[in-house]
């Protein structure tokens, strides 16, 4: 516990002045590198990591950048008697030759010993399963110890400091997990299980997103990453391994009676009432997330309400329908119910 | 006398020529009727390179003004977040289509072209040896390529992206068309491609001035002989991969499906085997032509002409260890990435040494600020910022984040844009004066480069902080608020800025270039290279003899003597097009080779060649099937007026050489084709053999799957004697085909019969005898792998048997005997080749499961 949290503490300070860095070494709005999707604002020890390799590459490269431009227009302007000394065979053998072999005989083994920090799975790891699918990602995470499995959808909440391991395949074409404010990306691959590692060292929301184009919806398939603390996290985890909610007032029961009768249950799941289609996400707790529509609109009866009677043109080529027949009542008790589900 | 040691030009006396003056009356206007073009209609059969690489330069450029405008219609749609302008549907064809037409219509073909034309001028050859080929070659690129573009105003153009990833791109997620287009579409083009590679290889080889050893050949020469080996070596693989997804979708033989034993990342190791090369194909010729400006500019020799013929070679070889770099976030193993990282480092090695090769050579020299130099220096500039970002990606953990991001899309710019657009236009702006009798304007060149190099680097410099602050590429849209607004704008006000450019530069065009063969422009630059020699159709009136590096500047009158005749094969021998065939080490004279002229053959054959692979996308079987046996038939009439024979004694060129008009065996430009053919197709099955060797790596426990039984060895015994019976026919053959004697000996055409009856017996055996076990290619992916052996073998054997009755044909037609035998040895060299091919397969098909220990 106390080599995590001078771990987190770490990072936190490494995080103050690589924003600084970011700001002075781009140069670009500062908004822009501190972000919820950024790699320019690592939240833990392995995007951290990245996070210098990036600005050591970038100050290395700009100065042999300026270096190489300084010298051609030097060899350009400069008096021919000056530059004379720049003229000869020898400056390719140091310049083109013997400069780049040191510099990435020194670089290399930078690199690799990045390579070999990052992503590096730790014994006591939380376990948790992601499969990629067109356009959305199932989450699972496996019973383990005396916590129970749990099935949830389009988001990941994650304890801070505890090291996660992510095994990530995709069933029906190669997807890429990447939540660039932890680390690098992984490929989901239909037949290979690949395995992502990080550790969350700051709390807060974060944004994952698909970088594998992977069809149509490709640009609309992210999610949110919610770091918690421990005992947050513990009080999410019970909570979704609880049975659906029942509802509690006669109109969430209409909604409840037109999830079932209108089918919606064979495609999505909602444990307790005898919903148990796996095509879609699992609905089970769906009122407890943040967005819809894999990571495209926040959570409420208004958006869910749209959503279901308008999936097809907020997201053209999603595989759930538009249910644009209901009626504006029917529409806004089913979307009641979905909400409701927490 | 020997070409190697004429007496230093300035001490040379009339004698020393190879051919004395006055030269005969009617010589000269002999050797220009041989070369012109033909009138009216038949001016597209025309065949020499001024004409074919000047069409073929135009259709490259058309497709990047095209491709280009698919890219403004991108950068509209991203100029602000959840942007309605374009939808997903479309805009996923934009980019797809945008890449492709990019990489295989345009790059490519433009490096091509721009050979076509440029390489025999700087060799002082008339032509390149094959100039059937290129015609067919540039016509099959142009009725496919705009073929293939059109489909986007159908909503027909692929959008599974241009590295077409499959199961995205299989028939369950990509029913419809579209990815068939891409798949049949650049299928061609790559054909198209090697045709073109084999023409270079051979060209620079052996069609050079006499003198020209290797150690003087022209960098852009060289460049264009590593370009050639490269597409030789790398295309076979997306030839492959290509054929194995089509056949994944049109008869569901399961190579990249995980569910039946396939595994997706097969295609990307072998798309990313030619994928990675590629960039290295486009980049090496823009190399070579900046080798060629500079010195021209700076008004001195290449400084370090060694070190960069040696870079150029590095980077070919280099080129082909680092394809992983493009698939490290596939999981695959920490040690893995290690040296595909160690490997992709290291190519910035012989970059580095290029760049400094320039740089040096400016200083040495007095750089004149002309456009082309500007374009040169923005390319160093541009091209210097791709190559450091390419190092940072080469670093696996930096490329986890940066994979797939814009940060690629703005490194991959840098890098193409710098590295080939660039030099391409300073290559326009240098070498216009060669084929237009007027030089484009100076005063609007800089206008181009202003807009174009700021337009570069306005579009794409932001792009890197666009894609670590977390925008992936390849989408259509984006959400508001992540900070990607700002800088999407900023990229395509400069995207306009480009556009704008080259708007200005296609006006240039339009006001300067004038088409010229004998009254060009003429070496406005003062260069050295022998492109810049007084040239017409049939490139230069006499061949020059060069002993330096830059014989213009060196042997300062040889523009003259070249033009009235002095030096070797000042006029026609045959009386037909002639080319002189020079040894491939110190270019002396060999023989000469009799070119074919215009001729209806090669486009015909061309067009139906495209529309056999356009109407197959569209499963019009039964067309295309006939379209398929035209384009055949073209080319076997074609063929038909090739391998004339001795037509007269040897002739006297000029300078004590009495050299054959025509010869056999491996000193023939022929020989050298076909051997070069024969690599490709030994890479096509190498690859073969990869795929099946890495589908037992993904299972293996089940190869052969449980199911499967092996046929009893004596089956595939029996088509490997068989197979070696038919090559030892043709063996027996090739011997009774010894000597003067002026007529073929009757066992031949016999022989060459029983060959093909015992070819085409194996190739029987070794399909019944899978047939017969019951084996299903689309039950898993060991079946699929064994009839994709089994295919390609057939498909060889299909064309030797075409080989060996055209052989026999030519038998009949009394075109074949001993001293006229290229025809047999071509069809003795693919047969052979077709049987080594045939036993490896029976070897690795039948022999591999048993090593395995399968059932």
């Amino acid at each position: 516990m106390g080599v995590e949290s001078t771990r987190s503490r770490l990072v936190r300070r490494l995080r103050t002045r690589s924003g600084d860095w970011g700001g002075l070494l781009l140069g670009v709005t500062g908004s822009g590198c501190s972000g919820i999707q950024s790699a320019l604002d690592p939240a833990g020890a392995d995007a951290a990591r990245i996070y210098w390799l990036t600005i050591i590459l970038a100050i290395g490269g700009a100065l042999i950048f300026v270096g190489v431009t300084a010298l051609l227009l030097y060899a350009i302007f400069a008096a021919p008697a000056r530059r004379a000394w720049l003229g000869g065979r020898r400056t390719i053998v140091y310049g083109g030759l013997a400069f780049p072999i040191a510099t990435l005989s020194l670089l290399l083994p930078y690199g690799l010993t990045v390579m070999r920090d990052v992503d590096a799975p730790a014994e006591d790891a939380l376990q948790i399963e992601i499969i990629g699918e067109q356009y959305w990602w199932r989450v699972r995470y496996p019973a383990s110890r005396e916590q129970p499995e749990i099935v949830t959808a389009n988001e990941l909440r994650l304890p801070v400091g505890q090291p996660i391991t992510i095994s990530v395949t995709a069933t029906d074409v190669i997807h890429s997990l990447w939540i660039p404010n932890f680390g690098g990306k992984i490929d989901m691959i239909p037949g290979r299980v690949n395995r992502l590692s990080f550790t969350a060292e700051r709390a807060g929301r974060y944004r994952g997103v698909c970088a594998e184009f992977c069809g149509d919806q490709h640009a609309r398939m992210a999610f949110d990453v919610l770091v918690v603390d421990a005992a947050g996290f513990a009080a999410w985890r019970a909570a979704q391994a609880e049975g659906a909610r029942e509802p509690p007032t006669p109109f969430l029961q209409r909604g409840r009676d037109l999830f079932r009768s209108g089918g919606c249950g064979s495609c999505h799941a909602v444990r307790g009432i005898e919903a148990s289609g796996t095509f879609g996400p699992d609905l089970t707790h769906v009122g407890s997330r943040r967005t819809i529509g894999a990571g495209q609109l926040p959570n409420n009866i208004g958006t869910l309400a749209g959503w279901i009677a308008n999936t097809q043109h907020i997201k053209p080529g999603v595989r759930m329908p538009s249910y644009g027949m209901l009626s504006g009542e029917d529409l806004r008790a089913l979307a009641g119910y979905v909400e409701s589900l927490k | 006398m020997s070409a190697l040691e004429f007496p230093e030009p300035a001490e040379r006396a009339p004698s020393d020529f190879p051919n004395p003056l006055p030269r005969p009356e009617g010589e000269f206007d002999a050797l220009k009727n041989t070369w012109h073009p033909p009138r009216g209609i038949s001016f597209i059969t025309a065949v020499n390179n001024t004409y074919v690489g000047l069409w073929y330069v135009a259709t490259a450029f058309l497709f990047f003004v095209l491709a280009g405008i698919l890219a403004l219609m991108m950068r509209a749609q991203l100029a602000v977040p959840e942007n309605e302008l374009i939808g997903h549907d479309l805009y996923n064809q934009l980019f797809t289509m945008h890449g492709t037409v990019m990489m295989f219509l345009f790059a490519v073909p433009a490096v091509e072209a721009a050979s076509v034309y440029l390489l025999p001028n700087m060799q002082a050859a008339r032509d390149l040896p094959f100039p059937r080929l290129s015609a067919y070659a540039f016509w099959a690129y142009f009725v496919g390529g705009l073929v293939f573009f059109s489909t986007i105003f159908f909503g027909l153009a692929p959008n599974g992206g241009w590295f077409m990833y499959p199961p995205l791109t299989g028939t369950t997620y990509s029913p419809a068309d579209n990815a068939d287009w891409w798949l049949l579409g650049i299928g061609f083009i790559e054909i198209s491609a090697i045709a073109g590679a084999i023409e270079i290889i051979v060209g620079v080889m052996k069609t050079r001035a006499v003198g020209m050893s290797l150690d003087k050949l022209p960098v852009y020469s060289w460049a264009m002989l590593v370009f050639a080996a490269m597409i030789v070596v790398g295309f076979p693989a997306i030839i492959l991969g290509t054929l194995l997804l089509e056949m994944e979708r049109a008869f569901d033989w399961p190579f990249f499906i995980a569910a039946r034993g396939g595994d997706p990342l097969l295609w990307q190791h072998l798309f990313w085997f030619f994928g990675h090369p590629e960039v290295y194909i486009i980049f090496l010729p823009a190399t070579g032509m900046v080798s060629m400006i500079v010195p021209a500019m700076a008004q001195t020799p290449l400084v370090g002409y060694r070190l960069v013929v040696l870079a150029l070679i590095a980077t070919g070889f280099l080129s082909f260890g680092l394809w992983v770099h493009h698939m490290f976030t596939t999981g695959l193993p920490k040690m893995s990435l290690s040296f595909f990282s160690a490997a992709s480092t290291a190519v910035a090695v012989p970059s580095g040494i290029q760049v400094f090769a320039w740089i040096t050579t400016i200083a040495a020299g007095r750089m004149k600020l002309t456009t082309p130099s500007l374009f040169v220096i923005g390319f160093l500039f541009i091209f210097t910022l791709g190559g450091l970002t390419g190092v940072m990606v080469a670093v696996a953990p930096f490329d986890w984040q940066a994979h797939d991001t814009y940060f690629i899309v703005a490194h991959l710019h840098y890098v193409l844009v710098g590295g080939m657009v660039f030099p391409l236009f300073a290559a326009f702006y240098y070498w216009v004066p060669v084929a237009s009798s007027r030089a484009l304007s100076e005063r609007l060149g800089r206008w181009v480069f202003g807009l174009m190099f700021l337009g570069v680097n306005i579009t794409f410099l932001p792009m890197h902080v666009t894609g670590l602050i977390g925008m992936p590429r390849r989408v259509y849209t984006y959400p508001v608020g992540m900070g990607f607004d700002a800088l999407n704008l900023v990229s395509t006000v400069g995207a306009f800025m480009i556009a704008a450019g080259v708007a200005i530069f296609l006006f240039d065009m339009v006001r300067n270039f004038r088409f010229a063969m004998e009254n060009n422009a003429g070496n406005v630059w003062n260069a050295s290279t022998l492109e810049w020699l007084p040239n017409g159709n049939y490139g230069t009136r006499s061949i020059p003899a060069v002993n330096s590096r830059e014989p213009l500047w060196d042997q300062p009158n040889l523009s003259r003597e070249v033009e009235a005749g002095r030096y070797y094969l000042p006029g026609t021998v045959t009386g037909g097009r002639e080319a002189l065939v020079t040894s491939p080490f110190d270019a002396r004279p060999q023989y000469i080779l009799q070119i074919p002229g215009p001729g209806w053959q090669p486009v015909l054959a061309a067009v139906f060649t495209a529309a056999f692979f356009l109407l197959l996308t569209v499963k019009l079987i039964f067309p295309s099937f006939i379209c398929g046996v035209l384009a055949v038939g073209c080319v076997i009439w074609w063929l038909w007026e090739t391998d004339p024979g001795p037509v007269r004694p040897p002739a006297d060129i000029g300078g004590g050489f009495t050299v054959p008009v025509y010869v056999t065996g491996p000193m023939n430009h022929s020989w050298w084709a076909m051997i070069v053919l024969m690599v490709v197709c030994g890479m096509i099955f190498t690859c073969l053999i990869f795929s099946y060797l890495f589908l037992w790596l993904v299972n293996p426990g089940a190869w052969p799957p449980a199911h499967v039984t092996l046929p009893e060895a004596v089956w595939p015994f029996l088509a490997a004697t068989l197979y070696a019976a038919g090559a030892f026919a043709i063996m027996r053959a090739s011997r009774l085909l010894r000597g003067d004697a002026r007529s073929a000996p009757r066992p031949v055409p016999i022989l060459i019969g029983t060959a093909l009856v015992l070819t085409c017996g194996a190739s029987a055996v070794d399909f019944l005898t899978l047939w017969q076990t019951g084996l299903s290619p689309s039950v898993h992916a060991y079946g699929a792998a064994v009839y994709a052996i089994l295919s390609l073998q057939v498909f060889f054997v299909m064309t030797t048997f075409i080989m060996g009755l055209y052989t026999i044909a030519r038998w009949l037609a009394s075109k074949l005997d001993p001293v006229r035998r290229t025809t047999f040895d071509n069809m003795m060299l693919f047969w052979y080749y077709t049987t080594g091919q045939g036993l490896a397969g029976l070897l690795v098909v039948h022999g591999f499961p048993r090593l395995t220990g399968g059932s």
